[in-house]
């Protein structure tokens, strides 16, 4: 299915573009307040219609790509780099106490939602999105541990790990230089897995108010502006709502589409 | 089995403990002293320190955590800072919207996804089963609470078939309580539903290739006779731990969707006690959540256990 990845990666790619341009240029200034163009449907001057308070919308949508991608990558890494090294030395020393304690923590992670973790984080230092960047990340940490121990606990068992211990290479050096190599392909494909419920759930948090605070935009946040004029300016809503389904749709495809790529059992199949 | 289930219990109360700290901890650390903030700036001295011997604001952190605990395992959370009355019924009268909520948008997604995912197993490769997964792939990709704003505009606004938020409470009725409900749990239920059709579909997949299948076949069913005797009931297992597990998330999610629909759940609970400082609130609501999820993985392991022996032999 190329069809999947070369969809899935034009799409996110279209956002990713938005994105980056946005640091050199929007169509309008994302903050500018127009009043008496407010609430305009889409035209040709602006393309995606005008906000209750005059701003343009495709320029927010531009900006707004920034803060998701942002937030959901930041997340990302964070779920990784202290994931997989979790997730390594967990498989390292399978069945001991280590494993054990790695593993019920990762389990106990699991039982706070990132709603719950976020919640958590701003009853304490208030709304913003570095709060949902650690709730996000946070929650993404077992995801890695886990399927990174699992893809190495089969890996401890094959014949090319027993020649690097028979050849005297310590459990931390074997992990990294032919453990983690292998289960990159793995890692690659969860990683666009967690990107795209990173975008969503930066959407859902800062919708309710514990995400990205004003000034700075946010599809969440747009929503949440336009809820209440949702009869009369329905563009409002549907344009938000458009750039984040694009966005995770293309990430999921891609994600699929790269699964069955990387994977080398299909490789063989083909060849 | 009985060996099994002591270990996971004690598992359980080990993770439920952690849990609480963890908690507590945080909420400890969290700035602002909530008796100064319910009296305001000009509180006098004498009346803060008589305040917050009252809440039990000056004992140590230790004996306050044994309290809180402790209350919480006798049914008492406590007492709210802002509204003066226990948290406990304050969380009983809010659950009676969540819970309602998530168990109506489980029982939808379950509906739903049931069928789909056995129609695009049976039908594997096809244009049926090419359009189930591409419309799991839109299910999955739409926040659902924007689903529910569009819910809104067409259902409520456009059509009138539904109000556009707020409940009319359970005592107008049983229907009139659910027909509240109806749009909130369709948004609720939709990512989820994606997400089961999709375990359904890839499960009876995973069994149609069996063994027992092909005898089953052999022995003279129809295809169709093999997966309703066979198929699906060994399908089965590992799409009802799925559904435990979202049971947790239904729950978690009610709290953003309870803000679309102004649904006076756990979660505008859960915002209102944030901004009023009244953390004693969120410090129970999130208990109660963490806990549900910790409790419902617990029975799901459990049930798991009972069906399929091979499970107890493992960590």
């Amino acid at each position: 299915m190329r069809r999947n990845l070369i969809l899935g990666g034009m799409l996110s790619a279209l956002f990713v573009l938005a994105a980056l341009i946005s640091y050199v240029w929007t169509p309008y200034d994302h903050v500018a307040l127009n009043i008496p163009n407010k609430l305009q449907t889409p035209n040709a001057v602006h393309l995606l219609g005008t906000d209750h308070f005059g701003r343009d919308i495709l320029s927010m949508i531009m900006v707004g790509a920034r803060t998701s991608i942002a937030v959901a990558l930041v997340a990302v890494g964070i779920g990784m780099g202290l994931g997989i090294p979790l997730g390594l030395w967990a498989a390292a020393r399978q069945g001991s106490w280590l494993d054990e304690l790695i593993m019920r923590g990762n389990d106990l992670v699991f039982a706070f939602p990132s709603i719950v973790i976020a919640i958590l984080i701003t009853a304490i230092f208030g709304a913003g999105a570095i709060n949902a960047i650690i709730a996000i990340g946070i929650f993404n940490i077992p995801v890695f541990a886990r399927i990174t121990r699992g893809a190495a606990l089969s890996l401890w068992q094959r014949e090319f790990i027993l020649a690097a211990r028979v050849a005297g290479k310590s459990a931390a050096r074997i992990s990294v230089e032919h453990i983690l190599p292998n289960v990159t392909n793995l890692l690659i494909v969860q990683g666009t897995i967690q990107f795209s419920l990173g975008i969503l759930a930066e959407a859902a948090l800062s919708y309710v108010g514990l995400g990205a605070q004003p000034p700075t935009p946010s599809w969440g946040r747009m929503l949440a502006d336009a809820q209440t004029l949702v009869s009369i300016a329905p563009h409002m809503a549907l344009v938000p709502g458009f750039a984040i389904i694009l966005t995770v749709l293309g990430l999921n495809l891609m994600g699929d589409g790269l699964r069955d790529y990387l994977d080398p059992r299909l490789r063989v199949v083909r060849a | 089995m009985v060996r099994y289930t002591f270990k996971r219990l004690l598992s359980l109360l080990l993770s439920l403990a952690v849990a609480s700290l963890v908690i507590f901890a945080v909420i400890e650390v969290a700035p602002g002293d909530p008796a100064s903030f319910m009296l305001g700036m000009n509180a006098q001295p004498e009346t803060l320190a008589a305040l917050r011997t009252e809440l039990g604001l000056d004992t140590s952190k230790v004996a306050r955590y044994l309290a809180w605990v402790g209350g919480m395992l006798t049914g008492d959370f406590g007492t709210s800072y802002t509204y003066r009355t226990p948290v406990i019924g304050m969380v009983a009268d809010r659950l009676w919207v969540s819970l309602p909520l998530a168990l109506y948008a489980l029982a939808l997604s379950t509906a739903v996804a049931f069928p789909a995912g056995i129609f695009a197993a049976s039908r594997r490769g096809q244009a049926g089963d090419i359009g189930v997964m591409g419309a799991t792939q839109l299910g999955v990709a739409i926040p659902n609470f924007w689903f529910a704003m569009m819910l809104v505009l067409i259902f409520a606004i456009n059509l009138r078939w539904f109000a556009a938020g707020g409940f009319v409470g359970w005592d107008k009725g049983f229907w009139a309580g659910m027909h509240a409900l109806t749009l909130p749990a369709i948004a609720l239920a939709l990512p989820q539903a994606a997400i089961l059709a999709r375990v359904m579909r890839s499960s009876l997949l995973d069994v149609l290739g069996e063994d027992f299948m092909r005898t089953a076949r052999a022995k003279g069913l129809t295809e169709r006779q093999a997966l309703w005797r066979h198929g699906l009931r060994n399908a089965l297992i590992p799409v009802l731990t799925i559904i435990g597990l979202q049971f947790s998330f239904l729950l978690a999610g009610s709290i953003i969707i309870e803000q679309v629909f102004y649904l006076p759940g756990l979660g505008r609970l859960v915002f209102q006690s944030i901004s009023a400082r009244d953390l004693i609130v969120v410090e129970s609501v999130v208990m109660l959540l963490v806990f549900s999820v910790i409790v419902v993985n617990f029975l799901v392991d459990l049930a798991y256990a009972a069906v399929d022996p091979r499970l107890r032999s493992r960590s």
